[in-house]
């Protein structure tokens, strides 16, 4: 297995995160998936599962949590018990995570604890690009941000060295363009350890106001203690000498490098690979060092703003410049072409304009895959409800539902927040309320408020689209599958139990396969006055076309189609296209669900003989 | 030293493994190499852009008009990432398109192929070929990414070993299919040869 292997190889930032764990001997490792974080857990899991499979120890747990909140306690746990652990997560986990958080700064760790959080600037998988180094802030804990694949090894190892040093768990931020990006990567031997926890009781660990109290300066005193080794540290460097400088780092900085290099101008750089706290006199001899000084960083101006109020405290007159200046803005990521940019007006040079040879391109988002069960869900219910319904949605595959023609997500803002505005459209709106939550996202935080409907008798429908996996994110096990993260047996709770337990009188499992039980099911369901439950169960696709044996196709007789194009407008799955007039399956692309035979009027649609 | 080559194409036809496949080539010969990718939502049918870098560079995304070569597994793919190739780089493109399924569904319309390789001809340098016969021909559609790596290594853009591909190929695919993929390599560079170069 190439993550265990030794040598130089080629890795991607987040598998460089988890081999740096391994190198460093992590024993406990939490998570709840979350692109661009998932693959420093999946890792976990496939070096577990690789291990058990060739008789081997794993010489760490590792665990899919229910949600990022319990992922951080347990690993807050096992550091208690003076073990090593790491917790990643998106960056919007790290809100779910934050109630923890920000008392777990006080009380501390004890075996080093590495929080990574993934940062997703330009929202290419997220509902929005919150600048993560805002929380290293608010909690009073270390950051540091790695700018390439072997960094994010070699800040792996740092952060539980300076986690342990401090006696704090450390952030290990990255965004997406450093979790994605492969890089070389040395190897250095693995440990072989043991894992031995034991929790010492009597401590400064119950944080009741008198105890909170007196660990409020004990943090503070901490985090001075960060600031000199900031100072210190080599992950904070300057490169290159010049009049101008540039302060940057994380992916910010892979820009900045490649522009000044491109551009052939004399500049010093200060890498700022720890982003918190920062070095404080370091940037000041940077600064005293040059005539102006230009801030190279994405989304907020975090470092800008800081370096701004150093020189004024210390009288240091040059221009700062940041946000706003050649073309630097405070939202999306960067790349070469606006830092290059910026860079030039910094020196003044003129670039060349580049011009766009192909502006408008017909874009190609991501849609439900070909047999993907959600558009059977979402093709009955629109068959059934109102026209002026409401769908809340929530974060997953399904949230596609956005798109037409099933046009079945009207509100989104978070994990769990369908069904708690599913709560509120519905006491103040006299429209039927049908919102839509996965199985993996309900276990995360939907039960919560379909406990609050339940008390509150809501009136509305809650459809729980239940795949048995946590698909988008990539196949990871959740509280319903059988197996865990480790490849153990786990035990799957039960949906119809679960939901019956919370006490939902009106509950319907149903394979929306079948689209007449699954319009009949969810008209019921629609007319039930009061809290119902539809849960439409059926695995996803992609699961299922790896395991099938053999798969039926379908194809359109085209001397039964009237050339309706229910099929097309209505039920839109990828698999169909037109050939002329004609309307033909891709059998590259069909999955043979056999859900499009019984939406055509004309019986037109057959198995492949 | 810098050399970019942007690899596009649409979720599933397999962008990322010849995009590992290349970097690990870079790596087996001593390159210093990044790449690119993108997960979660950019999949599931979305068009899917990754980049491989070798030598003095940092970003793994690449600056416009600055990649030595596009390769693209669809049409619509390769013009959407031109702007990224130099005027005297070239895309190598397949000529299948596939259909975004907006588009089927009646919202907006594919470009004719004839105005998108004019495009891109007008632009750099253009070489197509039909990946997805040539796929078949070997043995299947699911070697068209390795079709397509023949077809650039044909190109000498890279300097990169065929030895060196054609053994990254052989440590990341199956052992049964290795056969199979083995002529679609060569398939792909003999099409780009029968060219005139």
């Amino acid at each position: 297995m190439e993550l265990l292997g030794e040598g130089k190889k080629v890795l991607l930032g987040n598998e460089a995160i988890t081999r740096g764990a391994l190198e460093a001997g992590v024993d406990v490792a939490t998570t709840y998936p979350g692109t661009p974080s998932s693959e420093i857990a999946d890792s976990f899991s496939a070096v577990a599962r690789y291990l058990k499979k060739s008789g081997r120890k794993v010489p760490f747990y590792f665990q899919y949590s229910v949600n990022e909140k319990v992922a951080l306690e347990f690993a807050a746990a096992a550091s208690h018990s003076g073990l090593r652990a790491l917790t990643c997560m998106k960056h919007v986990g790290v809100n779910v995570a934050s109630d923890a958080l920000m008392t777990y700064a006080y009380v501390g760790c004890k075996g080093g604890h590495v929080i990574v959080t993934a940062d997703d600037p330009s929202c290419h998988s997220s509902q929005n690009e919150q600048d993560n180094r805002m929380y290293a802030r608010f909690a009073s804990l270390p950051m540091l941000e790695p700018s390439s694949a072997q960094e994010a090894k070699d800040m792996t190892i740092a952060a539980f060295e300076l986690s342990e040093e401090l006696a704090l768990p450390v952030f290990l931020r990255t965004t997406t363009r450093i979790s994605h990006m492969r890089g070389v990567v040395e190897l250095h031997p693995l440990p072989t350890k043991e894992r031995h926890g034991s929790f010492e009781k009597g401590g400064l660990t119950v944080t009741v106001p008198d105890v909170a109290r007196k660990l409020h300066p004990v943090l503070l005193e901490k985090m001075e203690k960060a600031r000199h080794i900031s100072n210190e540290s080599p992950l904070n460097r300057i490169e290159g000498t010049g009049d101008f400088g540039i302060i940057t780092g994380g992916a910010a900085y892979n820009y900045a490098r490649e522009a000044v290099d491109d551009l052939d101008v004399p500049c010093a750089i200060l890498k700022l690979g720890m982003s918190h706290p920062l070095p404080d006199e370091k940037i000041l001899a940077f600064l005293k060092a040059c005539n102006k000084v230009l801030v190279v960083e994405e989304l907020e101006p975090f470092i800008e703003e800081q370096v701004k109020a150093l020189a004024r405290d210390h009288h240091i007159d040059i221009p700062i410049y940041g946000k706003e200046f050649g073309g630097l803005k405070r939202y999306y990521e960067h790349n070469i072409d606006i830092v290059t940019a910026a860079v030039a007006e910094l020196f003044g040079i003129e670039t060349d304009k580049k011009e766009n040879p192909a502006p408008s391109i017909a874009p190609r988002p991501p849609v439900l895959c070909p047999g993907c069960p959600h558009r059977a869900t979402y093709y009955a219910v629109t068959q059934v409800a109102p026209k002026d319904t409401i769908y809340p949605t929530d974060i997953g595959c399904y949230t596609l539902g956005l798109l037409p023609p099933y046009k079945t997500a009207d509100f989104l803002l978070c994990m769990g927040s369908s069904v708690g505005t599913a709560c509120g459209f519905s006491e103040t709106t006299d429209q039927k309320v049908v919102a839509f939550i996965g199985d993996s996202t309900f276990y995360h935080s939907g039960i919560p408020p379909l406990v609050n409907a339940v008390h509150h008798n809501h009136n509305f429908v809650l459809a729980i689209l239940d795949n048995s996996t946590t698909a988008m994110t990539g196949h990871q096990p959740h509280p319903g599958t059988p197996l865990d993260g480790m490849w153990e047996p786990a035990v799957p709770m039960d949906l119809e139990k679960v939901v019956r337990g919370l006490g939902v009188t009106h509950v319907e499992v149903i394979d929306p396969r079948n689209i007449e039980e699954a319009k009949e099911a969810f008209k019921r369901a629609l007319d039930f006055e009061g809290l119902s439950v539809v849960i439409s169960k059926a695995p996803c696709i992609l699961l299922e076309r790896k395991a099938a044996k053999e798969r039926k196709l379908y194809t359109i007789n085209q001397e039964t189609c009237r050339k309706c194009k229910i099929c097309i407008t209505k039920f839109a799955c990828p698999a169909f296209y037109f050939e002329g007039e004609d309307i033909k399956i891709n059998p590259a692309l069909c999955s043979g669900c056999g859900v499009c035979p019984q939406i055509c009027p004309f019986d037109a649609i057959e198995v492949v003989q | 030293m810098k050399q970019s080559v942007v690899i596009a194409g649409v979720g599933g036809q397999g962008v990322l493994t010849a995009a590992n496949i290349l970097a690990k080539a870079a790596l087996k010969e001593g390159h210093n190499v990044i790449a690119s990718e993108l997960h979660g939502m950019a999949q599931r049918g979305g068009d899917v852009e990754c980049t491989v870098r070798i030598g003095t560079v940092f970003s793994p995304i690449v600056a416009d008009e600055t990649a030595d070569a596009i390769i693209a597994f669809e049409p619509l793919e390769a013009l959407r990432n031109l702007k990224k190739v130099k005027r005297d780089g070239v895309v190598i493109t397949d000529i299948n398109p596939i259909i975004p399924p907006l588009i089927s569904i009646g919202l907006g319309s594919y470009e004719p192929l004839e105005s998108i390789f004019d495009t891109i001809a007008s632009h750099c340098r253009l070489i197509k070929i039909d990946a997805d016969e040539l796929a078949r021909k070997a043995g299947s559609i699911l070697t068209k990414n390795v079709v397509m790596l023949g077809a650039f290594h044909a190109l000498h853009v890279m300097p990169l070993r065929e030895e060196s591909i054609i053994a990254v190929i052989k440590e990341t695919i199956k052992e049964k299919y290795v056969d199979m993929n083995m002529n679609a390599f060569a398939m792909g560079k003999e099409a780009v040869q029968q060219k005139d170069i």
